[in-house]
């Protein structure tokens, strides 16, 4: 214990908590560093301030497209796997049945499954089936992938939810839509849209699957992949990635809140001894 | 036994409101409810009582329509209830959690039932207006729900109810979740608002307490059967078996035998109380020989001095138990197995009797209550 506390006090601890955030975060930070840098290759010194990789990018009328496609598949698999996540939160959270424990685990699954399996397995069965690799593929391989973070967020939006709620709701005389409309979805809307932006920053910076699936239109991921082989585009696809890391951030935090405030309103509502 | 007089009950009449025709409720292969059947008035404050389990909530929801009988038939109003949703039946409801819905404000939440009504918008103001009044929450409507406190949350689920203008209320616990004083005050003010609006409320309670002092009516219910209905004060004083008074406050038990059994009465003989003629009560059912004899420890009165009454006990005080404005005596009788408990208020002294002190207690024949075994 007084050991502990000398560690403590030595400043030890700070030292290995500053560590430990370099090192999560070094590698980041050189990005928007380098990309700001004069000089075509990254290479430390310095060589002076410039802004005309972030210039160049809206002159690049192939990395428009990719943003364009990127933003397409974004939004239909965050919409599209934060319905299917609705359904099977609010089942899981809200019935008791056999096998509920074994579908929320299976559900869960795509998150352990190693990406690049999961993208040989999807581009298999795609081409059993007949269908041709498009934007809409990468969708599906999105959808898979984002249900098991749409789904943790949303269950804990719809966990503890007092289920009076909706019978006081039907007790006034509205009717089971209405109810959905007037008083479920408006209470589990922040993690509703909390969801979507997870989802969405999921797609977006995902690479595998979308290199797997996509037949001739590239993503922003797949877009970067193919530049990095010339070298003097490595400073726009730094200027780039740095724009992508600060979206997801951004996304990120806001999906963050949200989820709390959520969960927050949900608890107060248990307030039977309020 | 005559009825209790409850002539000032304006809007109480005789028509039936609620009819519960043999009602059962299964759960797999437990019983919730077993074969119920009972008749609620039309503007009746009537209570369903009973320990956790004994299906009172059970038979609440049911007639809410949150649930449906295995077997047998509800009604409301004359109509059955058979097939009718929740969101149709002529029911509102006030919840143990209160419910209210935590992104909407006081106002918004009363006005929840009404908007499907589609009402003008000055005559839906002029009902929540209306009904806050009557919770004396007037000026809060803006509130959110969240920055209310226990007491006026559920004051908004009462006027939410009551906006609705339903022809029965539920209340489903309303106090439990309040504290002593506050539960004592909603239960004064519960009962002058059912007067106040006449609409028939049941109420589902475990607290006899609460019961006795807002029914008109209580069902005593126990293991999902009703074992009696009938005023709070014919509850108390003349409880059908040993559970029904032991559930309502104390009683002491005294064993008894069968000598003549006739109409209208008994003649029991008993250790302590020797030969005793009781009232027969309507539910009573010979069992062999044995029966039991009951009195409410408030009903025996400590004799002092040389004071003597026609009808007396003597004994022993064992224990004494200060409570404030009562004592209660634990007094060993000889020839009982159990000693009595005895509650007397202090006025006289009772608190000073020191222990082992022989004393006699008087009580009227009247007091006495013969029970099935």
């Amino acid at each position: 214990m007084t050991a502990m506390r000398r560690f403590l006090a030595s400043g030890w601890l700070s030292t290995y908590a500053f560590l430990y955030v370099v090192f999560l975060y070094l590698p980041v930070i050189f990005l928007p560093i380098f990309s700001v840098n004069s000089a075509a290759t990254p290479k430390f010194p310095l060589s002076g301030f410039t802004l005309k990789w972030y210039e160049d990018l809206p002159r690049t009328p192939a990395l428009l497209d990719a943003a364009w496609n990127s933003l397409v598949v974004g939004v239909s698999a965050s919409i599209l796997s934060t319905v299917l996540g609705i359904l099977a939160a609010r089942s899981i959270t809200r019935y008791r049945y056999p096998g509920r424990r074994a579908i929320n685990g299976l559900i869960m699954a795509p998150l352990v499954l190693p990406e690049i399996i999961v993208a040989i397995s999807m581009l298999l069965v795609i081409l059993q089936l007949g269908l041709s690799l498009s934007l809409f593929t990468i969708v599906l391989g999105h959808v898979l992938i984002c249900i098991p973070y749409s789904m943790t967020v949303l269950t804990a939006g719809f966990e503890g939810f007092d289920r009076s709620l909706e019978e006081a709701s039907a007790d006034l005389g509205e009717s089971a839509f209405g109810t959905f409309r007037r008083v479920t979805l408006p209470m589990v809307a922040p993690a509703i849209i909390s969801s979507l932006l997870v989802c969405f920053t999921i797609s977006l910076d995902e690479f595998i699957i979308a290199f797997f699936l996509t037949g001739t239109e590239a993503t922003l991921p797949i877009y970067i992949w193919g530049q990095l082989r010339f070298a003097s585009k490595l400073p726009g696809v730094l200027a780039l990635g740095t724009l992508l890391l600060a979206a997801s951030f951004l996304l990120m935090t806001i999906a963050e809140i949200l989820r709390r405030r959520a969960a927050r309103r949900t608890q107060n509502e248990g307030g039977l001894h309020a | 036994m005559p009825k209790p007089p409850q002539a000032e009950r304006s809007h109480q009449t005789e028509r039936p409101m609620i009819e519960i025709r043999n009602v059962t409720r299964n759960y797999g292969s437990f019983k919730a409810l077993d074969d119920a059947s009972l008749t609620i008035k039309e503007g009746e404050f009537f209570s369903l009582l009973g320990p956790s389990g004994c299906g009172k909530t059970t038979l609440l929801r049911m007639i809410a329509g949150f649930d449906n009988p295995t077997s047998g038939l509800i009604s409301v109003d004359g109509q059955s209830m058979e097939g009718i949703p929740a969101n149709r039946r002529p029911t509102n409801m006030v919840f143990q959690s209160y419910a209210i819905f935590p992104h909407l404000n006081v106002e918004q939440n009363v006005a929840y039932g009404l908007k499907r009504l589609r009402l003008e918008r000055s005559e839906e103001k002029r009902r929540v207006e209306e009904a806050l009044a009557q919770v004396s929450l007037t000026g809060l409507g803006k509130r959110l729900a969240t920055e209310l406190s226990g007491g006026q949350r559920q004051r908004v689920a009462l006027a939410r109810a009551l906006v609705m203008r339903p022809k029965v209320l539920l209340l489903d616990e309303p106090l439990s979740a309040l504290d002593k004083k506050l539960r004592e005050q909603m239960q004064v003010e519960l009962r002058r608002l059912q007067q106040a609006v006449g609409i028939t409320f049941v109420l589902v309670t475990h607290d006899q307490y609460e019961a006795l002092a807002m029914s008109d009516r209580i069902a005593v219910m126990f293991g999902g059967r009703i074992a009696q209905v009938a005023s709070p004060k014919e509850i108390y004083q003349r409880p059908v078996n040993r559970q029904v008074a032991d559930f309502l406050g104390g009683m002491n038990f005294v064993k008894a035998e069968i000598v003549e059994e006739n109409g209208a009465s008994l003649v029991l003989d008993t250790l302590g109380f020797g030969r005793v003629k009781t009232d027969k009560p309507r539910a009573f059912v010979r069992n062999g020989g044995a029966a039991t004899l009951g009195i409410r420890p408030e009903r025996l009165r400590v004799l002092w001095d040389n004071a003597t009454a026609k009808f007396e006990v003597a004994g022993k005080v064992v224990e004494r138990h200060y409570f404030g404005e009562i004592t209660h005596l634990i007094v060993e009788i000889p020839g009982l197995e159990k000693p009595l408990s005895v509650t007397e208020t202090n006025d006289f002294g009772a608190d000073d009797i020191p222990v082992g002190t022989s004393i006699r207690l008087a009580y009227d024949p009247e007091a006495l209550v013969a029970m099935a075994d």
